[in-house]
């Protein structure tokens, strides 16, 4: 299987990566010989193998309902690019 | 006193003979000296170690000193670490100051160490080699034209140099055996679980585990066991019990069955490093360990299947840097789908991108089951191959990386030349397993060569244990580069 340009363009896109002039052609050639790399995967056949998401079967932990956490907002947001009474400053959504 | 182990420099500092102020001005005149050579930290801070330093001498004149107590560290620059630059090496978060810290620095503060700085690696932990770091390559001490490994370069650069007597490291690939291999010091991944990933900037969660770097398995015993230990933050963490991960650690070998996978001694490892890995295997079989030969037949697929998984949770987990709360934002955008995109494309590097688009790939509609859940499958296998090896040896041991320390830009180029350096690495995380790396002799020009041991769930003590019954039988441990 190889990817062509316009899926290389189309993940981008998803992933909110902007490629620039001449990156995504780059980006194209390395990801088709990564996944040369991964498509030895698909000659086994693994019917009936349960996959294994996590190396320990646990379940979801559950902790009571209560307030744990502290208000640190001012502590949080001093590291936001901007942010203006209490809140995070980004470019108008809705007109 | 920089060549001293830590248990020389605990026992030095409780007998007054030295204080923690001033061994942690000689490491951070060392550092002064050192660092410039081989750029294995990306910050020092000289006040607050200094001031760490100050509180230690007097927990220790007070009597209420722990092993640890006064003994100077750093950490992999992945970890949060409160009031202090935490970069992940990326551009992405230059300019980052945790608002707190990480489990594992609390928990080692409030041990007594101190904290020194922060080391290079590379950016978000991707990497082998430590050359995708925005602030520049760590080197490697035996050889500063050769790359330290990574991602955990800088942690195991540092170690190795004397610049620091044990630094933290993370491992989700091989982060913390392969640079421990390249540069010859001791290096231990526990079992996935057992430290906590709060505060831990994640790459990969479900491989992701924390570890220790130092000169020996007696110095990585005491922080392990220091770091280590429940946390509810962490959804991952395991309840046991608290643990000395040394209490083992001068028991006998005799009987221990060492096992050695046919596929890691085939083809694909250099003659030098195969001779340093059988040497060292003749010195445990003279200390009376048994080897048997074991196989581990998925091994090949351990690659593929990585560097599908660590991708996929990789394209999740960065997807919390948009410019918005923390990290980079672009100077110029027009609206915010375009602040995103380009916040994005500006603070991450080549191989971080190249991994949000494999991973995003993977996961998008019409091919998550012929990669990812594909992947998860083979998972599964290649942890059953070491369930059954596990009923027939104690540990298995092999070569860590096929090779020695490379040349800067050797494989810079070239993605997946690089991802065939963690064949022997990769499957320990996938089943997640504890296993750790240890000098075992040196290469050609002089470079050191890695043996790997791999233990079974929870068998942290015993690959110790076996680490340092081999390092009171030779000296590799102690080589030191020769410097400038």
């Amino acid at each position: 299987m190889s990817l062509d340009i316009d899926q290389v363009k189309h993940v981008a896109r998803l992933a909110r990566i902007e490629l620039g002039p001449g990156e995504a052609e780059d980006a194209l050639a390395k990801l088709n010989g990564i996944f040369d790399l991964v498509e030895q995967m698909q000659a086994v056949d693994t019917s009936g193998v349960e996959p294994m998401s996590h190396p320990q079967e646990l379940y979801q932990r559950l902790r009571d309902d209560v307030v744990t956490e502290t208000d640190q907002r001012d502590a949080f947001q001093r590291v936001a690019p901007a942010t203006e009474a209490g809140l995070y400053l980004v470019p108008r959504v809705i007109e | 006193m920089l060549n001293a182990s830590l248990q020389e420099l605990a026992s030095a500092l409780a007998d007054r003979r030295i204080s923690s102020v001033e061994l942690t001005r000689s490491v951070l005149d060392r550092i002064a000296a050192g660092n410039p050579r081989i750029n294995a930290f990306v910050h020092v801070d000289a006040d607050g170690a200094l001031a760490a330093a100050a509180a230690a001498d007097a927990r220790i004149a007070a009597g209420e000193a722990g092993p640890l107590t006064g003994i100077p560290l750093a950490h992999k620059d992945v970890f949060c670490t409160e009031g202090m630059p935490t970069t992940c090496a990326s551009k992405m978060l230059a300019n980052f100051v945790s608002p707190y810290d990480a489990h594992v620095v609390s928990q080692l503060k409030k041990a007594g160490t101190v904290l020194v700085g922060k080391t290079n690696m590379d950016e978000f932990a991707m990497g082998s080699s430590n050359e995708n770091s925005h602030f520049g390559a760590a080197r490697n001490p035996w050889d500063t034209s050769r790359v330290p490994g990574g991602s955990s370069g800088g942690s195991a650069a540092a170690v190795a140099d004397g610049l620091i007597p044990v630094a933290t490291g993370t491992d989700t690939g091989g982060s913390v055996r392969q640079p421990a291999s390249f540069c010859g010091v001791t290096g231990i991944k526990p079992t996935y679980g057992v430290v906590s990933r709060y505060g831990m900037i994640a790459y990969a969660s479900s491989l992701d585990q924390g570890g220790v770097l130092a000169r020996s398995a007696a110095d990585c015993a005491p922080v392990l066991s220091a770091m280590a230990g429940f946390d509810p933050r962490d959804s991952t963490s395991l309840a046991r019990p608290a643990e000395d991960f040394g209490r083992d650690l001068d028991g006998s070998i005799e009987g221990l069955k060492i096992g050695l996978p046919r596929e890691y001694f085939g083809e694909g490892m250099d003659a030098d490093v195969r001779a340093a890995v059988e040497a060292a295997l003749d010195t445990y079989r003279s200390l009376g360990a048994i080897t048997v030969d074991i196989d581990l037949p998925n091994s090949r697929l351990a690659i593929p299947a990585y560097y599908v998984i660590a991708p996929a949770e990789a394209s999740s987990n960065l997807s919390r840097f948009d410019g918005v709360r923390y990290g980079h934002r672009a100077a110029e955008y027009a609206d915010l789908a375009e602040m995103y995109c380009r916040s994005r494309a500006e603070g991450f590097g080549a191989e971080v991108k190249r991994r949000i688009l494999v991973g995003t790939y993977v996961l998008s509609h019409g091919y998550y089951d012929a990669y990812y859940l594909q992947a998860q499958k083979l998972r599964r296998l290649i942890a059953d191959d070491f369930r059954r090896a596990f009923g027939q040896c104690d540990v298995i041991a092999g070569p860590t990386a096929p090779t020695t320390a490379y040349a800067l830009g050797a494989k810079c180029d070239d993605p997946v030349q690089m991802y065939l350096g963690d064949i022997y690495t990769v499957a320990i995380n996938l089943a997640g397993l504890p296993a750790l790396s240890l000098p075992a002799g040196f290469g050609q020009g002089g470079l050191p060569v890695g043996l790997q041991l791999i233990g079974n769930y929870f068998a942290e003590a015993r690959l110790l244990n076996a680490a340092h019954r081999f390092q009171q039988a030779t000296d590799w441990h102690l080589a030191r580069p020769a410097g400038e």
